[in-house]
Formats: C-alpha cells, structure tokens, sequence
C-alpha cells in the first residue's frame, strides 16, 4: 500500500468516470454499430474501474479511526475561501460503494437502449461524477457545485432517452429540485459569511469544519435549517414534496430509474445527515418532529397509493416514498441504532429497489407495457424471471434473512425510544408494504396467463448477469450486516456527538436561552430509559 | 431455573440445516426427474427426524444445547445473535414437526405424484421445515421472528401453489397479509422488550425479569401486560384465533398435505409455543391478559365451531375445527398451563393430521371432489381412510381412552387451578363455554364422518382405496391419536419440569371416571349418528325451522363481508381518492398551479416590454408617482 500514499484515491474515484465520458467522445465513429459496442465496452470498463477504485478505498478505510480519511485538501477559489476538500467517512463510503456496484449494472442494462447509446453512457458517466462528488465534498461550495451538477446529466437522461411525457417529467425534477436548491445555496452562502464575520479569521471559508465553529442564535438556525432542508426533502423526496418522484421515474429510461432510486435519493438524507444536522443541530431539533410526522405519513401514504396504481413502475416509485419515509424517520430519531438503520435502509433500498427497476425494465423491453392489467399468469412462461421477481419482492417487503428487514428493523426499533407513536403507526407500513407488493406480484405473475402475453420469453443471460449481484447483495446483506452496520456505525455515533456537543456549546453561547434539560438519563433499576441522542428541546412536539 | 446448564452443540443448528439442504436438492435434481424431488425431501425430513432424536437422547432435564453461530447484526448495546438452542421444551415441538414432517412428507410423494410442480412443491415443503425449526429453535426473539416470517412465506407459496387458480393466489396473499398484522404486533413487542430490558435474547430476559421481580420493581407488570399483550396480538394472527381467524379457513386452497402439515399440525401452533417460550413475560404480567387470553379463546373455539357445523366442504370443516382447537389450547395458555397448552398442540397434531391426510386421501380417491354431499359410503371403499378417519373422529371428540379426551380434560382442569385469580373466578362460565363447544366438536365430526363414510356414495367418481404411502402415515397417526393421550399425560409434564412453571400432572381419573367425564362427547357423537344416520330426515326440517340462523353460520357470521366493507374497501377507496384527489389534484395541482402562476405572470410581464421609450417613460412616471403619494400618506 506504501505505493498509494499520496495517490489522491478521492479525486481519482470521482474524475475517472467524467474521463471516461470524456474518451467516449473523444473516439470517432461513437455512434456506428461496432461504436455503440465500444462505448457500452468502454462505459463498462470506467465503471468497473471506479468499483476497484472504491473497494480500494474501503480496503484503507479503518471505521474505527476518527475523523474524515483520505482527506484531499487544495486551496481552489482564493478569493472567496472555496477549497477543493474531499474526505470520507463510513456513510459516505457505503453510499459511494453503492453507488460503484450500481453503475455497472446500469450500464449492463442499457442493452435497451438503442439511440445515441454513446450519449446516454456519457450522461451515466457524468452523473456519477457527479454522484460521488457530493459524497466525498466537505467543502459546501463544492459540495453545492456536485449536488447542482447531478441535475444536467439527469434531466438529459430522462429527457431524451425517456417516455411519452420525458419532456413534461424532466422539466418538473428540475424544477422542483432546483428551487430547493436555490434557498440551499443562500443558506451556505449566510452560513459561510457569518462564520467569517465571527471568527475574524482572515479568510473567508466553506469547509465543513470550519464552519462547524460558527456560532447561530436558534432563529438562524431555525432558518437555515429549513433552507437546507426543503432542498435534501425534495430530492428525497419527503412528503407532500414528492410529486416529481412518480413522473421521473414512469419517464425515465430502467438505468435512469436504478440510478434515480438507487443513488440520488438518498442524496437528500446524506447531506441532511452531514450537513444540516451538525451545522443546525438546535433548529434540527425544532423541526424533527414535524419530519418525523411526514415521514410516517409519507410511509403509509406512499404504501396507500403504490396499492391502487395501475403500472408496476408507478408502483414501485410510490413504494419508495415509503420506504424512504423509513429513512427520513429513523435519521431524525437521533438514536444511534435509528440512524445507522437509515443508512443501512438507503443502502438495502438501492439494491432492491434497483433491481425490480431492473426486472420492470426486462418486462418493458419484451412487451413495451407497463400496466399491471396487461400481464398476469407470467409465472408459468418465465419461470426464471418470476423466481428473481419474488425474491426481490420478499426483500422490498423486508423479509427476514433478505437485506431489507435489517434496516427496517434498526429503524423501527431505534426509533421507538424517541417517537413511540409515530413508530407505532409507522408499522402499518409492514403490513401495507406487503399489500401493494403482493397484489403487483399476484396480479402479474399468478392466474391464466394473458393471451397477449403467451410467446413471452424469460429472462436473458445479460439481464441475469446485471441482476445477480443484487441477488447476491441481498442475501448477503440479510444474513451477514454486521460488516456494514460496523462500517458505518461509528461514523453514526461521531457525527451525533458532534451535533450534540455543537448544540451545546450554541447553547451556552446563547445567555438569554432557557435552562438546559437534564441529559443523560442514566439506566434506572433493570428498566431501561433511553432517549434519542440528537438534542432535544422543550418546545418540539 | 438457575440449575440450567448451557452446552455449546452443533445439534440445534444440524436440524434445521438438513431439510435447508433438502430444499435445495429438491428443487435443483428435481427438475431432472420430479419423482426425485419428493425422495430427496422425504429423506431430509427424516434425516432431520433422526438429528432430532439425537438431540434429544442425551437432553438432560434442565440442559440447553446451544449453537452460537454468528452475530446478525449489532448497534452499541443492542445485538441479536443467530443463535439456536435445543431445550426440552423446543426438542418437543422438534419431535412434533419432523416427525409428523417426516409422515407427511411421505404422504405428500403418493399425493403430489401427478403433478408437475413438484420439485416445487417439495422445495417449499422443506424450507417449511426449515422455518418451523428456526422458530422454535431460535435463541431470542428475533431468530424466532425469522421462523415466525419464513413460515407465513411458506404458507403463502404453498396455499397459492396451483396459481393458475388467482383465487388460490388471493387466499394466499390474504393469509400473508393477515399475518404481517401480527406479526407487526411482534414487532412491537420486540421494541418494547429492547426498550425495557434491553435484549430479546430468551435465559437473559428471563434472568433480567428476575431481577425485576426480585427488585419490586412497580412498572413490570404493567410493561409485561403490554408486551405480553403484543405478543399475544402476533399469536391471534399467526394462530388463528379471533380477530385475526379469517385466513385459515382460506388457507385450505392449499394441496391437502399442506393443509394438514402447516394448517393443522406445525406452524398454526407457533402463537401457543410463543406463549410457552416467553412463558416469563405471561408470568409476569397483569391479571388482566390472562382474562383477555382466555375469553378470545373461548369465543374463538365457540363460534369457529359453530361455524364447522354448517359447513359441506370436508376441509373446511377441518379448518373451522382446527380454530376451534387452537382456541382450546390458547385456554390452557392464557391460564398459564403451558405444558397443558404443548399437551393439546401433540394431540392435535396427531388426530387433525390424521384427519387432514384422511380427508386428503378422500379427495385423492374421489378425484377431487371436497364436498361431503357428494361422498358418502365410502368405508367399504376406503377401509383404512375410514378407520383412521374413525379413530380420529372419537380423539378429537374428547372420547376416553383416545388422546384428545386427556389433553382437553387436562384444560378444562387447569382453568380452574390458574395462577391468575381473574380466570379462577371465571373459570365457570369458560368451562361451561369450553364443555359446549367440545359437544359441538364431536358432533359436527360425527356428521362429517357420517356423511363422508357412512350411506351409500352419492359422487359421480370411482373412489379407490389410497396407495401404502399414503395409508402408512394415516396408520401411524391413528395410532398415536389412540395412544398419544395416556402416554404423554404424565410423562410430557415430568419430561418439561425443569424448562416451564407448573408442568405437574393434573390428577387423573380412574377409567370408569374418565368413560364418565366423557359424556358430552359421547352425546355430540350420539347427536350426530342419529341426526344423520337414522333420523335423517331431521337436519332438513331444522333447516327450514331456523332459515336465518343456519344462513349465518354457513355465511360463516359474514365476518370476511364485514372485513372486506368495513376495513379493505374503504381502504382501497380511500387509497384511490389519495392518489387521484390528493396526489394528483391537490398536491400536483398546487405544483403545477405555481408553475402556471409563474408563467402568466411573465406573460403579462413580457407584454409590457414593448420597446417604445414612451412606454417605459410612462412606467417611470408612474412608478415615481406612486412612491411619492405613498411616501405623502404615511
């Protein structure tokens, strides 16, 4: 390993991609047979890259060790304090590594795709640039420039490869995320200056350490905590934000959707969990209920209509709004175990979320329907398909010993210590979670088989070859956790202290604020009492 | 409990792993060759038989053979463990589900032998197994709840196995559904115990509500009412008792050896073994539970049997029995009889095997027909189908010597004896609920036996007597229907002494006695032949004497209509007005409603950008008018 030191491993996992959509173009004849072949070679070969690149990262990651690693730090735009600083901790690490095995698999897929393949790779590739940018910056400024930079490369992807209604779809996500956005972006702007004005340093700065200096009275917080917030609760989407979600995703091409639920989602609840909780951990507190209160809602609400859609794709972009409602939730309990079981879920829900986007993509390909009504009986003629399909239905409905019952467990049971009744009315979704995925299991796969449906062929070597790390994945992930629980686990517990601790210290800062309640309710007898580890305050819910 | 000893082994993890193996083999060799599938899972079945009987052999009184195999998942203080433990009390229910399990599957090769599905078939049917074990082998609360999970997934594939059929499918899907209501309240149960205690793992619960108790500490009985009351929530889903019972009956879509294995046998009892094993939280809570516990169970073995009455279907029939026996044994649970509880799940899974598999070799031999209607003389055709079915018919009755009399004898005894003050003052009216609704068992048997065996054939088929692998098991069972009483009467309570509270023997009755104490079996059979044997002419007459009263019990007190009008439907109503009103109207539309405001406004906007000076000249003056009158007013 002495031979990588001082290999910027960060900046070659983020770039490498961008060159790869670079040299797509930069050989001639991209859009021939023989260079759409290449290109789907080459896109394949920068993807796979960036997955050795990112297992190399995880291979010097120690979880134990405090602080951000593989830290790269470059002065960039003088003048204003813009710093060019990449680091990573275990969150961000389990969502790059999800991000890398992800990217393959997408371009694997793009087999369907028979237009302009070299552009649409090229979008894929910067996109996940753009991607891990916004995992590994810990500078806001630059964090902010990944995050917009996400936008163009999907609002192309959806646009010219999508749907009917690509056009209608891709101007409202960036819209919608964009105006989130902008209120983020004044947001770091004031958090930055008054940091500057604060700490008389001599320069101007937007580094995430930095500004965790800075000092705010609780309105400000207040304010740029719901600035920050409205931008990470679209883009995740939390409800009633999240209209955007279901036409993304029916217009999006299958890799757009994978890389739509697998990845950009969870974009919201990262940069909540790194920035907006830490920065503003006493405005956080006066919101968290409120989030905790949507979330739930978004659960079943989400759980509701994914039950009466009528296409499959409508479907699972409902059910992730539930889903992701599990996330939100166990993010804003604050307690170790509910956080950590976020991230774990935003991991579990790429993987099989991804991949029955996958599966609806296989089915798309063949038949050019997506309506439920227009399948039904399958099992019998793809037997093969209807086995992956229940496999990844069973871990959506987080089935024990699949991927998805390890994160929705940690969330549900972490939580209860901070909101008992919201978690409580959260568990409808376990039971309204294997409603709607039943019925869109039972009333595809199962019955006579459709007449229109009879020369149906099962699924595809290369189809099988994208969907079998995911298979593997969540079967993995459901019987052995413990390896990424511990990966990101003590990121977890670091970043609630140092949200506590900041809350603290504002707090102190502030004279005119009210007396401090008692912390640390030490265990009393054998019952147990434990609270949730964010600070809380007395005015929330 | 202290004089427990903990022995590390590889026994508890080796018997699930064999019918795991099994699944797979099934499926994978299966395919070349179905009929494969089906030895292949026998085997393992067995194989898993003998791995339990190992076990057991050198299982001291209050050992524990524990298999730590890895550590699931963890967070701080927090951590479950794949840990499986083999203790007297779970080496019973091992004995019950690979034994029977091995029986069934036997059943199952002759049964599902024209089927093509069959590698399927047998693939589900071990990993079944597999669940059932994890379940009650499971070291803490959560490796139980992935056997508790993985059973409910094994009933759902196997009741939807013919899925052509969509309303198999729905019956399925409907079981799965009903039981995740349960198991959410599992869930519940599991957080509050990590709450309060801090671990789900079953000795260190049991030695942290120890401490509680020692410690006088006032919230334990309340904290153990509420999480015994979670559980019991799980149990009422995945046990079939009130309100949470319409799945079962449905469940019978399944093929017959399901029916009889997973519906009858094994996985219907798990909510009594969850009773059973976290026996220290029912112990340890209010009063109150129990008398909820024992009063859903009486109401639950009354009305299903009521129901069973009325209904021409032989499996159904069986299937509204099964809930009614499940609501017997919940009485011994609820009254903390636990072992009583464990003595009725043996003895029905012996005669309502027998008599699943009975039925099941009817249908196979009538060429699918299930109603009784359309059977009838068929103990000429069917001899050792008709023994069995005979034999079982008199232990599920509750007739002395057959096995179901001890086992319901010793419930009706251990209401009165309870623990629990509440129940000991009710046990009266129970007993008396109880006493009736075993009257009806034997009676609404009889008529099944009656009109399934005795007459004359009023079918269209040619019905056939089964082949030996389907007769051996129906042998075996009838046997152990016969014997399963006497034997275990005193050896199961001495045998689970050290591993449950109260596991003493009730006392028994001298023969004559106990002939005695058999009266209103004997009357609802006597009830039963005559009614449909010589006075036929009177259930007719009935009939028409009480047109509303049978059209309720065979609407099956219309409680799937109430469901489905009153929770699935507004539900589904409401989930299409949240997704046309107030997802795409409401919300959408102020969306999109902003976006047009937007728009608008810029075209109105934009037509004042004429480009004449004078225009803009105009603006100005006026813009400065403006201000100054307003600057004027203030």
């Amino acid at each position: 390993m002495a031979l990588l030191d001082g290999f910027p491993l960060l900046s070659a996992l983020v770039w490498l991609p961008l060159l790869g959509a670079i040299v797509l173009y930069a050989i001639p004849g991209g859009d021939s047979p023989e260079g759409q072949l290449r290109s789907r070679g080459l896109a394949l070969g920068f993807t796979v890259m960036t997955l050795i690149l990112s297992l190399l990262a995880l291979s010097r990651f120690s979880s134990n060790q405090p602080g951000y690693q593989l830290v790269e730090s470059f002065r960039w735009i003088e003048a204003l304090g813009v710093r060019y600083e990449l680091g990573i901790d275990g969150v961000s690490l389990a969502l790059i590594l999800l991000t890398t095995i992800l990217m393959p698999l997408i371009v694997l897929s793009s087999h369907s795709i028979h237009e302009s393949v070299r552009g649409y790779l090229a979008c894929m590739l910067v996109l996940e640039t753009a991607m891990l940018g916004t995992l590994v910056a810990l500078d806001l400024f630059l964090f902010y420039l990944f995050w917009e930079f996400m936008l163009a490369p999907m609002y192309l992807i959806i646009g010219i490869w999508g749907g009917k209604r690509r056009v209608y779809a891709s101007m409202k996500f960036v819209l919608y995320t964009a105006v989130g956005s902008v209120l983020m972006f004044v947001a770091i702007l004031y958090t930055s200056w008054m940091a500057y004005d604060q700490a008389g340093v001599q320069l101007p700065s937007f580094l995430l350490g930095d500004l965790l200096h800075a000092r705010f009275t609780l309105q400000e917080q207040i304010w740029l905590f719901a600035a920050f917030a409205l931008a990470m609760c679209i883009k995740i989407p939390l409800f009633p934000l999240h209209t955007w979600l279901p036409d993304a995703h029916v217009e999006a091409p299958t890799g757009g959707s994978v890389v739509l639920a697998g990845v950009l989602l969870k974009m919201g609840l990262y940069g909540l969990f790194r920035f907006g909780y830490p920065l503003f951990p006493d405005g956080a507190a006066v919101f968290a209920p409120y989030l905790a209160a949507l979330a739930v809602i978004g659960i079943i609400y989400g759980a509701c209509i994914a039950w009466v859609q009528l296409d499959i794709k409508k479907l699972v972009a409902y059910s992730s709004v539930s889903h992701l409602g599990y996330c939100v939730l166990g993010l804003v309990a604050g307690t170790s175990l509910s956080v950590t079981g976020s991230t774990v879920q935003m991991i579990n829900h790429g993987i099989s979320t991804g991949a029955l986007f996958l599966l609806v993509g296989v089915l798309y390909d063949r038949t050019h329907t997506r309506l439920i009504a227009d399948y039904g009986g399958i099992a019998a003629k793809v037997p093969v398909f209807a086995t992956l399909f229940l496999l990844f239905t069973l871990s959506s409905i987080a089935l024990p010993l699949t991927n998805g019952f390890v994160g929705e467990f940690m969330i549900l049971s972490g939580s209860y210590e901070t909101y008992p009744m919201l978690t409580f009315f959260a568990l409808a979704g376990v039971v309204l979670g294997a409603v709607y995925m039943l019925t869109l299991y039972m009333k595809t796969m199962y019955g006579e088989v459709n007449p229109a449906r009879e020369g149906l062929t099962d699924i595809r070597l290369i189809e099988a070859v994208t969907l079998a790390p995911l298979l593997i994945l969540v079967f993995w992930l459901g019987l052995f956790p413990q390896p990424l629980v511990d990966l990101i686990e003590p990121s977890v517990v670091r970043s609630l202290q140092i949200t506590k601790e900041r809350s603290h210290v504002l707090r102190e800062s502030e004279l005119t604020r009210e007396a401090l309640i008692p912390e640390d309710m030490a265990p009393r007898g054998v019952l147990m009492q434990k609270q949730s580890e964010y600070p809380s305050r007395p005015m929330s819910l | 409990m202290d004089t427990r000893q903990v022995i590390t082994s590889l026994d508890p993890a080796l018997i699930p792993l064999a019918p795991l193996v099994g699944a797979a083999a099934a499926y994978g060799l299966g395919r070349k060759n179905r009929v494969f599938s089906g030895v292949i899972a026998t085997f393992a079945a067995i194989v898993a038989f003998a791995l339990t009987l190992k076990g057991v052999f050198d299982l001291a009184p209050s050992a524990i053979k524990e298999a730590h195999l890895w550590r699931w998942f963890g967070v701080g203080q927090v951590a479950f463990d794949m840990t499986l433990r083999l203790d007297r009390l779970s080496s019973v229910m091992c004995l019950v589900i690979t034994g029977i399990g091995s029986l069934i599957h036997l059943y199952s090769t002759a049964y599902m032998a024209d089927d093509e599905g069959m590698p399927r078939f047998f693939a589900y049917l071990n990993l079944f197994l597999f669940s059932m074990l994890v379940l009650v082998l499971g070291g803490n609360l959560l490796v139980l709840f992935i056997g508790w999970e993985g059973v409910g997934l094994c009933s759902y594939l196997l009741i939807g196995f013919w899925f052509r059929n969509l309303n198999y499918c729905g019956a399925g899907r409907k079981a799965f559904v009903v039981n995740r209501i349960g198991d959410a309240g599992v869930l519940m149960g599991i957080f509050l115990l990590l709450k309060h205690f801090g671990t789900v793992d079953f000795l260190l619960l049991n030695d942290r509500l120890g401490e509680a108790a020692a410690l006088f500490d006032p919230k334990l009985a309340a904290v153990c009412t509420l999480i015994g009351f979670c559980l019991f929530i799980g149990a009422t889903g995945k046990s079939a008792q009130l309100p949470l019972f319409v799945w079962l009956p449905d469940a019978m879509a399944g093929p017959t050896p399901v029916s009889a294995l997973i519906h009858a046998a094994t996985m219907v009892t798990a909510g009594v073994y969850l009773f059973a094993r976290a026996h220290f939280v029912f112990d340890s809570a209010g009063a109150e539970l129990g008398l909820i516990v024992v009063v859903v169970a009486a109401l639950t073995a009354f009305i299903s049997a009521t129901i069973a009455v009325a209904q021409n279907d032989i499996k159904k029939v069986l299937a509204y029995s099964t809930v009614s026996q499940l609501g017997f044994m919940f009485l011994a649970a609820g009254a903390g009889a636990y072992w009583v509880a464990l003595f009725h799940v043996i003895t029905h899974a012996f005669f309502k095997a027998c008599l699943f598999l009975g039925a099941g070799s009817v249908i196979h031999g009538c060429h699918h027909e299930q109603d009784m209607r359309q059977m009838g003389g068929l103990r000429r055709l069917m001899p050792v189908t008709f023994i069995t079915y005979f034999i079982s018919t008199l232990a599920i009755a509750g007739i002395y010597p057959f096995s179901g009399f001890h086992s319901k004898h010793a419930i009706l005894a251990s209401l009165g004896q309870s623990p629990n003050s509440l129940i000991v003052a009710s046990a009266p009216i129970i007993v008396l609920i109880a006493s009736v609704t075993a009257g009806l068992t034997a009676f609404y048997m009889t008529r099944s036996l009656v009109l399934t065996f005795f007459g004359s054939y009023r079918g269209h088929a040619h019905p056939h007597e089964s082949p030996w692998k389907m007769t051996v098991p129906l042998i075996v069972l009838a046997v152990l229907a016969v014997i399963g009483g006497i034997g275990l009467e005193h050896s199961l309570p001495h045998y689970l002494e050290a591993v449950l509270p109260r596991a003493h023997a009730h006392e028994s009755l001298a023969p004559i006695d106990s002939l005695g104490a058999s009266w209103i079996g004997v009357l609802g059979v006597l009830i039963g032949v005559f009614l449909y044997g010589p006075l036929a002419s009177v259930p007719p007459a009935i009939a028409k004497a009480i047109p509303l009263l049978l059209r309720l019990l065979q609407g099956k007190y219309f409680i799937d209509e109430v469901y489905q009008t009153l929770i699935v439907r507004p539900l589904e109503g409401v989930s299409r007005v949240l997704w046309r009103g107030v997802d795409q109207g409401v919300i959408d539309g102020t969306v999109n409603g902003t976006a047009e405001v937007v728009e608008v406004s810029g075209e109105l906007v934009r037509t004042m950008q004429t480009g004449d000076v004078r225009h803009y000249a105009l603006y100005l003056f006026g813009a400065i008018a403006t201000m100054v009158a307003v600057y004027l007013v203030w």
